[in-house]
């Protein structure tokens, strides 16, 4: 039954654990560093109260919700990352491949340029919303006319739709004024400082249904690697594993988006750093992968927000400028 | 194979659109966005170009602190299009609108047959069609406080009407002594003065740093800025750097105009998750929306009152219009 794709499991499996602790070690050492020093007997003294403790505020208030919500996004966009270049089949999939990302974007730039005027609810349900329609235009453009998910017309769909997006959200931009377009591009470019733990809360339940759908996805993954036809003669019902990839993956993209904005290369720079290690089994790189994206989301978020105290760069930029040069070495290193 | 190149192409032109609609805002950012229409950059001295006329009949401008100048020092008649963002005074309504810092419409401009347009300094491709096209311009840029009455005085002679300019700028540069004398002697409150922040929660918040408009604002209500070591026109702050600061006056001021009491009620309350800062526990956290507060026009000295009045509020305490107001027609 196991195909020849598959490595054996149990190599791996130490990197899994390795990766699970580097993600607990990120959270918890993360909020003991930043531009203010802290005094770790002043922040657990149980004697002074909560409303007095400066040093318990930042660190409860200010960097433990962003060291979460750099996990939960940082681990969510890796897995997502997974899973699209699985379902794509292709190595330079993100997750923001699809149109989910510039879906969400248009949906929080609409709720910060016409907020005030017309109130549509939080940036975080903005932008949610605004993926969900990405998606089902997404997907039934991709099965209107074809049995399946045929990648290439997902990915046809997907692009068109995000050049189709961005275009709106250019038109969008234009209606703004200067602070809200500020504000706009500073959303573009992600940020974790959620200063309480009500937008993680609500994009947890999302992130866990999305995991539940990416725990059934690992075999089939490994044996789409092998084409449609291939799996399909070794008892993958194809179809449904793709919807449930395309589904599960834009799911977690959309949540993790609300969260800190579409924060790039997480999803792509990861999985590929994942595989070097553990190889192609799916049953690794979905875990590893998940793990390591929220310990890496942790630690680029550190710098973020000390390398210019106290000026901080947006996380996507700390992102980009290491995954920049990653994603061209992919590009021209592994074409040659 | 096919489906590769094409995902590579696709993933490019992702990029290009990315890049397109980042270079468009950076641009504008470069344009002094946080400045907003209203320009509070960095400056140079003001520039004459093309030879003076008399007096120009046919104004055009594309900021909303010019158009208030310009009304201000009863050259509102000479005026015949102004920004798509001016609100003040009423009788902008009735002129044509010509876009603004960033979108200029050329062609309304040069339809509008004008013989004087005031630019920003950074309207550099503004500049370039208007000099092709023989038209008068009027450039200025703004760095700070100081500016605006020297803008004024400048664009008084300009557009003929140097004693009004004169008269308003004195005014304003009175109010503003008076409102400093004020304050003068009394303690300085650590303020943050931030001038954006995402409704509802403490995401996103922006604050006035170390130079600029706001910056000497605060300074002249008799604030102290809590970000002045920034030397910056602005600074994202996040909420740790709020705490770490900890300012004893928390002033948000908001363009758009007619909030109700309940809802900054509500924004203030947000407040409530930082109990540390010591504008939480005191309950000094202002609100002030009126796009008053973020021109850096005639109206400045009111804005400036009112932060002071929030600042010092005992300094206040005794019936006080500045003389810039008493002199303008009742909006």
């Amino acid at each position: 039954m196991t195909p020849e794709v598959v490595l054996p499991l149990r190599r791996g499996l130490p990197i899994v654990a390795l990766c699970f602790v580097a993600m607990i070690a990120a959270i918890l050492i993360a909020p003991f560093i930043g531009s203010t020093p802290l005094d770790p007997g002043r922040i657990f003294s149980p004697s002074i109260a909560f409303a007095d403790n400066v040093d318990a505020q930042i660190f409860f208030v200010a960097r433990l919700p962003r060291a979460l919500a750099a996990a939960l996004v940082g681990g969510t966009l890796a897995a997502a990352g997974v899973v699209f270049q699985g379902l794509l089949r292709n190595p330079l999939a993100t997750p923001y491949t699809l149109g989910v990302s510039s879906g969400a974007a248009l949906g929080a730039m609409v709720t910060i340029t016409f907020g005030a005027a017309w109130p549509l609810g939080s940036v975080e349900a903005a932008s949610l919303t605004g993926a969900f329609v990405a998606v089902m235009v997404v997907y039934f453009l991709a099965t209107a006319r074809h049995q399946g998910l045929s990648s290439t017309v997902l990915l046809l769909a997907g692009v068109t739709l995000n050049a189709f997006f961005s275009a709106l959200i250019l038109f969008v931009q234009y209606l703004s004024d200067f602070a809200q377009i500020f504000r706009a591009l500073r959303w573009l470019m992600g940020d974790l400082d959620v200063v309480s733990y009500r937008p993680i809360f609500s994009a947890l339940p999302l992130v866990v249904v999305a995991f539940g759908l990416f725990a059934r996805l690992a075999r089939p993954l490994n044996l789409l690697t092998l084409g449609a036809d291939a799996a399909s003669t070794r008892g993958v019902d194809v179809e449904r594993a793709q919807r449930i990839a395309f589904f599960g993956g834009s799911l977690a993209t959309g949540a993790a988006v609300s969260v800190g904005g579409p924060i790039g290369f997480v999803g792509i720079i990861v999985p590929h750093l994942v595989r070097l290690v553990v190889g192609a089994d799916h049953r690794l790189v979905l875990p590893a992968s998940t793990f390591f994206g929220a310990a890496f989301l942790v630690v680029c978020d550190v710098f973020a927000r000390t390398i210019l105290a106290p000026v901080e760069l947006p996380v996507g930029v700390v992102t980009a400028v290491i995954g920049g040069p990653f994603f061209l070495w992919l590009l021209v290193g592994k074409r040659a | 194979m096919r489906l590769r190149g094409f995902v590579r192409l696709a993933q490019l032109e992702m990029i290009a659109l990315r890049l397109l609609i980042g270079s468009i805002v950076i641009a504008s950012l470069a344009n002094g966005v946080m400045a907003t229409p209203h320009g509070l950059i960095a400056s140079w001295p003001h520039r004459l170009t093309a030879a003076p006329q008399a007096q120009p009949r046919r104004i055009i401008s594309v900021i909303p602190a010019v158009t208030e100048m310009l009304f201000a020092i009863s050259a509102g008649d000479q005026v015949v299009g102004v920004s798509s963002y001016d609100t003040y005074p009423a009788a902008v309504a009735s002129r044509e609108r010509v876009g603004a810092l960033l979108d200029p419409n050329v062609e309304r401009i040069l339809a509008l047959k004008p013989d004087l347009v005031v630019v920003y300094g950074t309207q550099q491709e503004l500049i370039a069609r208007l000099d092709r096209a023989g038209i008068p311009r009027f450039e200025y840029q703004h760095a700070g406080l100081a500016d605006i009455t020297i803008t004024i005085r400048k664009l008084g002679e300009r557009v003929g009407r140097a004693p009004e300019a004169d008269r308003l700028a004195s005014a304003i540069e009175r109010d503003i002594a008076d409102i400093r004398t004020r304050v003068s002697g009394r303690p300085r409150p650590k303020t943050a003065l931030l001038f954006g922040r995402e409704a509802g929660s403490l995401r996103s918040m922006y604050a006035s740093a170390g130079v600029g408009f706001l910056h000497d604002m605060l300074e002249a209500a008799g604030g102290m800025d809590a970000f002045a070591d920034v030397q910056k026109q602005s600074l994202q702050v996040s909420a740790e750097t709020m705490l770490a600061r900890a300012p004893e006056v928390i002033i948000e001021v908001h363009a758009s105009a007619g909030w109700t009491s309940q809802k900054i009620e509500r924004e203030r309350s947000v407040w409530k998750a930082l109990p540390s800062l010591p504008a939480v526990r005191t309950g000094r956290i202002y609100i002030l929306a009126d796009d008053l507060m973020s021109i850096p026009g005639p109206r400045v000295a009111e804005a400036i009152r009112r932060l002071a009045r929030a600042l010092h509020p005992a300094a206040f305490a005794a019936a006080f219009a500045p003389q810039a107001l008493r002199r303008a027609p009742p909006q």
